[in-house]
């Protein structure tokens, strides 16, 4: 489904990915593990259309997507959850859901699609007319998931979906990434919590300082002795 | 209409609520450059010197029509919004504004050396064409077209890109051409309110649209409530009549609207009537669909 080949980005001088490989299937959870400032953000970026590779390509369903605008990539199908949520603070749940369908004009799908949210999380449809900034965190990656789902992705790129939230809800998190998953989304998930994105993705690759050092299906790397010493705490 | 209307109203009030008029059709294009998209202008008076001068040379120098020549001057500050907005897209908050602002004193040293405006003396002799009713009518229609518009999808964008641009982007949201297109549609608004205030004055010169200036607008969108219709109308009527009342302070007009800035930032850093959209209070007061 997508194919990262080869890509280079840098930051002015610095060079934040070195020759990044990797590639994910349909219909799987593929998760890139690694330490802060390994180029896990600036992975997302770059597929996204927010950050341009220097070298290398990208292709999204056998199409060559690396020099693709930002919003035509959302229209092909990719929308992501950005690190730290991002919810626009200052407009209503309701509202944040309505920018995540920008692109779509089905006012019924929308309408349906907003629904199904609300299904998922029952606590965002209380909270559906009070501003987003207002929010706990928790809820906050909901409403941010929430609205990655509106543009009806096929693939989904979420970025450390449990940062700063208490263990109990990165595991509320964690089994509804599962449960979007399970219903068709192929979801490409940055985590540094390695332990519990290794236990719901099918695929796995450890990302270190822009390269990607070790891959497998996430059961070996769960089993992998250097994973387990550097990321799972021994 | 002038003419009758000043039989019954005192003709400083007049004057007054004329001026308030375009005080509010400026204010409505900086807010939604800096309002509605988030994006720091501190040149306004830039664009609205561009109306000021391309009308006033059309009507005075060329014999074109007044509706034409204001329409001539929104055009062409339009025009320059579009290259203003241009380096928008690279530059954020504290450097885009020394940009806004070294735009408008470029206008205006230009303005100053400029033969058909009278270079430094200025322009005078300019047909009185703005009535009550052109003022007025242009309030209306400007109002309408920016509640149409911040009520529609684009004009959520608009607000999307203030609050966060890479969370906009990520929803699609082509962050480029939404903040050219503020540029563009905010300066058209200032060269027409330029257009209108040269043709009511008779007079200008290039001190009027002074920083000063930039920065008693960008009061009246502060105070209101940034990105609010309501709150912009607001504050354009307060801060036309305060300075009447407290004509002390017009030596220190510069010193005034940076402490009201400073004031405001501390205790109602939402302005007085917030983020009141028009939107919401169709909401509120139950009125019309929902969009
Ligand atoms: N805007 C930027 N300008 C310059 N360097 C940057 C920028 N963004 C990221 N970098 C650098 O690129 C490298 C990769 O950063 P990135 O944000 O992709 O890391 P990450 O794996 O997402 O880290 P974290 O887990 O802390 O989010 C880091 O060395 C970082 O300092
Ligand atoms: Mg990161």
């Amino acid at each position: 489904m997508l194919q990262i080949n080869e890509i280079e980005v840098y930051y002015g001088a610095i060079h934040a990915l070195k020759k990044m490989s990797f590639e994910v299937e349909q219909g799987n959870i593929v998760t890139l593990i690694g330490a802060n400032g390994a180029g896990k953000t600036t992975t997302l970026k770059t597929i996204s259309g927010l950050l341009r590779p220097k070298n290398g390509s990208i292709i999204f369903n056998n199409q060559d997507i690396t020099k693709t605008a930002p919003e035509k990539i959302v229209d092909l199908g990719i929308s992501q959850v950005p690190e730290g949520r991002r919810v626009f603070s200052t407009m209503s749940v309701m509202e944040n859901l309505e920018m995540g369908a920008y692109l779509r004009r089905d006012k019924k799908g929308i309408a349906d699609d907003i629904e199904n949210v609300f299904t998922r999380f029952p606590r965002l449809k209380e909270r559906q007319k009070q501003m987003a900034g207002t929010l706990s965190g928790g809820e906050q990656q909901m409403l941010a998931i929430g609205r990655a789902l509106m543009a009806r992705p096929t693939l989904m790129l979420m970025d450390e979906p449990s940062m700063g939230l208490a263990p109990l809800l990165v595991k509320e998190i964690f089994s509804i990434i599962k449960e979007i998953n399970e219903r068709g989304t192929t979801i490409l998930l940055v985590e540094q919590n390695a332990h519990m994105a290794l236990s719901i993705a099918h695929q796995a690759y450890v990302i270190e300082t822009g390269e990607i050092v070790l891959s497998g299906t996430a059961q070996e790397l769960l089993n992998s002795d250097e994973v387990k010493k550097a990321y799972l705490g021994g | 209409m002038d003419a009758v209307l000043s039989q019954y109203i005192d003709p400083y009030f007049l004057r007054i609520i004329l001026i308030i008029g375009i005080n509010i059709i400026l204010a409505l294009g900086l807010n939604l450059i800096t309002g509605v998209t988030g994006q720091l202008s501190m040149g306004h008076a830039g664009f609205m010197s561009l109306g000021a001068y391309t009308s006033a040379i059309l009507t005075m120098n060329y014999g074109v029509a007044f509706p034409t020549a204001l329409l001539g001057g929104s055009l062409v500050a339009a025009l320059f919004g579009f290259f203003i907005g241009l380096p928008t897209l690279r530059l954020q908050g504290d450097y885009l504004a020394m940009v806004t602002i070294g735009f408008a004193e470029i206008i205006r040293v230009f303005f100053l050396n400029f033969e058909p405006g009278g270079k430094a003396v200025g322009l005078s002799g300019i047909p009185q064409e703005t009535t009550f009713l052109t003022v007025w009518g242009l309030v209306a229609v400007a109002v309408f077209l920016n509640a149409r518009l911040l009520s529609s999808r684009t004009g959520r964008a608009f607000y999307a890109i203030r609050e966060d641009e890479i969370a906009a982007e990520s929803c699609g949201v082509n962050t480029t051409r939404l903040k050219v297109t503020a540029f563009v549609l905010g300066s058209f608004l200032g060269g027409l309110g330029g257009g209108l205030y040269a043709h009511y004055m008779f007079y200008i010169d290039p001190q009027v649209f002074n920083f000063t200036k930039s920065i008693e607008l960008l009061n009246m969108v502060v105070l209101g409530g940034m990105g609010s219709i309501p709150g912009t109308i607001l504050g354009a009527v307060l801060l036309t009549i305060l300075p009447e009342l407290l004509r002390v302070v017009a030596e220190y007009r510069l010193m005034f609207y940076g402490a009201l800035l400073v004031i405001l930032m501390i205790f109602r850093p939402n302005g007085l009537l917030g983020d009141v959209r028009i939107y919401d209070l169709k909401k509120r007061w139950g009125l019309g669909k929902n969009k």
